[in-house]
């Protein structure tokens, strides 16, 4: 148990910011993933068929090739082209990107992949007279969407994001190949230096399936918010 | 664009394909089994062993597979006894560590997988068996497992495709698969989006080989013929 002590003999206070680290990591990972489905969810459900190539393109290269080589591309080639693009403006000096940063948009460009197939789902899933009575009704397709489809769209949703959610929970144990000290991280270090991998790797388990507990309730209150009435 | 460098890193990469794929069968196929027995032990009405594969299931579904490679491969070796049995022979090797923490995982999906399809065959087709004078036994083997395993084809085939995903944290225990050898490609020619794009065009081939396998075996084994 001392190995868990606050203060400078344990591990206690450093594993406890780890987890906020990895709670903090998910959440700009889950947003930057709404993001892009924000962006990608009307391409797939377009007319065109372009634009579907497109929407098609992200979520399949996305969601069939493993996470790790997606962290390896943004961890190695960020810097880079952030390099390039302030060489065009005549800045040569070494950028170097925050491992935050770079985690939590890869993180989130994978998590954003499956919540747009989370989001056409529910509103292929909508009843077609919806689309209807609001044309009919003359609201426009502003209002279309923001009043009466992302509603009922949540509600369909939400359950399936829950998935999402822990998906790029999981995911973000991954980005401690970048140095990003989150919980795996942290637990990398401990484990080193106390020699004692077996205890602090269970720990970290246990932070997880913590987390992933803490929040599933939590969705599921949201859940019962957003079925009232049905 | 560094078109030679696509090109001579092509084979290697190709090479390291055959790791990932012998990853991949190996924990699948135990996978499959260990799944199947869970799901059992799920349908069992003693709450023990109800609870004791719910909470198997639980645990390896709510951690990363990461952590769970690390305590088998870092952990394990720490136990003194383990170094002493025969199992240190097994322990000690990354490759067998690797296929055990991802058939205890891919063990605990699939047997969520195979309960729930249990769970929805219909209670009339037992009751048609039994009916029939047929034995529990045979109709548990013969009627329900070969429905069970068609209905959770399309949810057996996305667990294949992440976990050959999965198969890229070997790398992370010194394995050279095909993501490992593309990472070390990577930071010795910092080259990352050419190897991204070969790397990645092989991963994007295996899931569309296993994407239409069980497309086809879905139309195979469908009930409307």
């Amino acid at each position: 148990m001392e190995l868990l002590a606050f203060g400078k003999t344990g591990w206690g206070d450093e594993l406890f910011y780890a987890t906020l680290m990895t709670i903090a990591v998910s959440i700009t990972a889950m947003l930057v993933g709404f993001f892009f489905a924000l962006i990608f969810t009307p391409l797939k459900l377009s007319k065109y068929k372009t634009l579907n190539l497109v929407g098609n393109f992200y979520t399949t290269v996305i969601r069939g090739v493993p996470e790790l080589l997606v962290i390896y591309l943004f961890f190695f080639g960020g810097s880079g082209a952030i390099m390039y693009v302030a060489s065009i403006f005549g800045y040569y000096e070494y950028i170097e990107i925050n491992a935050f940063i770079t985690g939590s948009m890869a993180i989130g460009i994978i998590s954003g992949a499956y919540s747009t197939e989370v989001f056409r789902g529910a509103i292929q899933s909508i009843d077609k007279g919806q689309f209807e009575a609001a044309k009919v009704l003359g609201i426009n397709k502003f209002g279309q969407f923001y009043k009466i489809i992302l509603p009922q769209m949540l509600r369909l949703a939400i359950p399936n994001l829950s998935n999402v959610w822990q998906i790029t929970l999981k995911d973000t144990s991954l980005i401690s190949v970048t140095g990003l000290v989150e919980i795996m991280r942290q637990s990398y270090i401990a484990a080193g230096s106390t020699r004692d991998p077996l205890f602090f790797y269970s720990f970290a388990a246990v932070l997880y399936l913590l987390l992933t507990y803490v929040s599933m309730k939590l969705i599921n209150k949201l859940e019962v918010r957003y079925s009232r009435g049905y | 664009m560094d078109f030679d460098l696509m090109f001579t890193s092509f084979p290697k990469l190709l090479g390291a394909t055959v790791v990932t794929l012998k990853l991949l069968s190996a924990s699948l196929f135990f996978g499959l089994f260990l799944g199947l027995f869970f799901a059992i032990l799920r349908l069992n009405k003693n709450i023990f062993i109800n609870k004791f594969a719910y909470g198997y299931s639980y645990i390896f579904r709510g951690t990363p597979l990461l952590v769970q490679i690390f305590i088998i491969y870092f952990g394990l070796g720490q136990i003194e006894y383990l170094r002493t049995t025969f199992l240190w022979v097994i322990l000690k090797e990354p490759y067998w560590c690797a296929i055990i923490a991802f058939t205890l995982n891919t063990g605990a999906y699939t047997s969520e997988i195979l309960r729930s399809a249990f769970q929805t065959i219909k209670p009339g087709i037992i009751e048609a068996g039994k009916s029939l004078g047929i034995s529990n036994k045979i109709i548990f083997y013969k009627i329900q497992i070969p429905i069970a395993i068609r209905q959770s084809l399309p949810a057996y085939g996305n667990e294949i495709i992440l976990m050959m995903k999965g198969t890229s944290l070997a790398s992370t225990v010194t394995l050279m698969d095909l993501t490992g050898v593309a990472k070390y490609i990577i930071s010795t020619t910092f080259k990352p989006i050419e190897v991204f794009i070969v790397a990645g065009g092989i991963y994007l081939f295996m899931t569309f080989i296993i994407h239409n396998v069980i497309k086809y075996l879905e139309k195979k084994y469908s009930f409307q013929q």
